[in-house]
């Protein structure tokens, strides 16, 4: 054989096999998991600081009906439209099959049961960050939830994005699998603040503008842009000009209990979803989400493409 | 000689007369602006009563009476304005914050509008009645911006 040709084998051998490699779905194993008995109240506080309702229940669903979290929810992004699943504890159409194991590394590492890449609308770059005890009250407090049962359309994506496996390489880039480790030399009130925002809270999943690859931009943290969620824009959260940095941290409470502003425009869009969630936190995490907000470096807004003209 | 005269004089009316045309389609693209500059306009201001209002709810501004009546009254004149500048062909205006929902959704959409005039007109009612009263009001006829904005409003700033 020619030894071009071998070349160009062996060349593809390396790259299939890098790939695989690459690619592989990274799992906590069972035994990492501690000996934790649920905390249903804690949970419940996940639950509402993790936003799951505003993107599994149907889209609008206020009080008891912001609990069936039949999913459905399609969220248009540069790659296609997601649909959310049903994480109801229903053995047909959600997830009442799964151990706590197969909970955490969905939530965690983005991995589902089969072992398969779940896409990153899915905000698992912030949910990797939650404690492992709060995963598993989180996962309990669903588990107490209405079993509902519904049919979601199937995440269908164009080539090359349908390869699920082809995650595994974005990951590499956006994931680091730790754990939020708090900071010593700030207070308890901010820890909490930084906890609640980087992890559960995914504020960072639509505050923070995305790159070509649909990774956020660090260097744009928290300073607003377009929307995951197709139109508009979402507004920059940083104490800068262009962001909060003329409102207390009791405006941004208030905001966040209220929906409304310091100018008192009324949140919509999918914020309001998530004031609504927001609203069922203390007092004392409110505050501290607030304290935490105030702390980020003041960014300005990041360039915008100019709005399409009128046709 | 006399031809290009002529020619040039021709010329320059189908030029003046092309121009002319070109300044009245302009015209027509301004007219369309219309509508949505107006309604932005109406929001602002009940941005700004709903702010007055709001600034003596949270015991940032003393309360007036008076004032929190008139602020509620601006805002309970704005629903059969604002419901009147929703013509089809402002939807893809580059400033608009009107979702293409409000169309495709028109009768809940003139449905909320009026549940907001009501609640509005309620909250001047209740502003004589002294803070309390207002503050009850207020909330209810605020519960209305958001469900509103939720659905139908597009933040583009």
């Amino acid at each position: 054989m020619r030894l071009w040709l071998r070349a160009v084998i062996v060349f593809a051998i390396v790259c299939t096999v890098a790939y695989w490699a690459l690619t592989a779905p990274k799992l906590i194993d069972a035994a990492a998991l501690p000996k934790h008995k649920p905390d249903l109240d804690n949970g419940r506080t996940m639950f509402y600081a993790g936003g799951c309702a505003s993107c599994h229940a149907a889209p609008g669903a206020k009080g008891e009906e912001a609990l069936k979290l039949v999913g459905g929810l399609a969220l248009k992004s540069p790659f296609g439209t997601f649909y959310s699943p049903n994480i109801s504890p229903s053995k047909t159409s959600g997830i009442g099959g799964w151990s706590t194991i197969d909970f955490v590394n969905a939530m965690a590492r983005g991995v589902s049961p089969d072992e398969e890449h779940y896409y990153p609308a899915f905000p698992y770059v912030s949910y990797q960050r939650m404690r492992l005890t709060d995963l598993i009250d989180l996962k309990a407090f669903i588990d107490s939830l209405p079993a509902v049962e519904s049919d979601v359309p199937k995440t269908e994506l164009e080539f090359p994005f349908n390869i699920r496996r082809g995650v595994g390489l974005w990951k590499q880039l956006y994931m680091d699998d730790k754990e939020f480790v708090p900071d010593e030399a700030k207070s308890a009130q901010w820890n909490r603040g930084a906890y609640l925002v980087e992890g559960p809270g995914h504020c960072g999943a639509c505050h923070t503008p995305r790159d070509a690859l649909g990774g956020r931009e660090p260097a744009h943290r928290f300073a607003g842009g377009p929307s995951p969620e197709g139109e508009g824009y979402v507004p920059n959260i940083t104490p800068s000009k262009d962001g909060i940095g003329d409102w207390s941290e009791a405006d941004i409470v208030y905001a966040l209990k209220t929906g409304f502003t310091p100018e008192f425009d009324a949140m919509g869009g999918s914020m309001a979803a998530v004031q609504r969630n927001m609203a069922k936190l203390s007092d004392g995490d409110l505050n501290a989400i607030a304290h935490y907000l105030k702390s980020l470096l003041p960014l300005p807004n990041p360039p915008r493409p100019k709005p399409k003209p009128a046709t | 000689m006399l031809k290009l005269s002529r020619l040039c004089a021709v010329a320059c009316a189908l030029a003046i007369g092309g121009a002319g045309l070109v300044a009245i389609d302009g015209a027509g693209v301004q007219a369309a602006d219309d509508p949505v500059k107006q309604r932005m306009e109406l929001m602002k201001g009940v941005g700004d009563s709903t702010k007055l209002g709001g600034g003596m709810v949270r015991g940032q501004v003393p309360f007036d009476a008076k004032k929190a009546m008139e602020a509620m009254l601006v805002i309970a004149e704005t629903p059969d304005k604002f419901v009147a500048l929703f013509p089809e062909d402002s939807k893809t205006h580059p400033e608009t914050e009107a979702a293409p929902a409000i169309w495709e959704n028109w009768d809940d959409f003139k449905k909320r509008l009026n549940q907001f005039k009501v609640d509005a007109q309620g909250a001047a009612a209740s502003a004589e009645k002294g803070l309390d009263a207002f503050r009850e009001g207020f909330v209810k006829m605020a519960q209305n911006c958001k469900s509103c904005h939720e659905k139908y409003r597009i933040k583009k700033q």
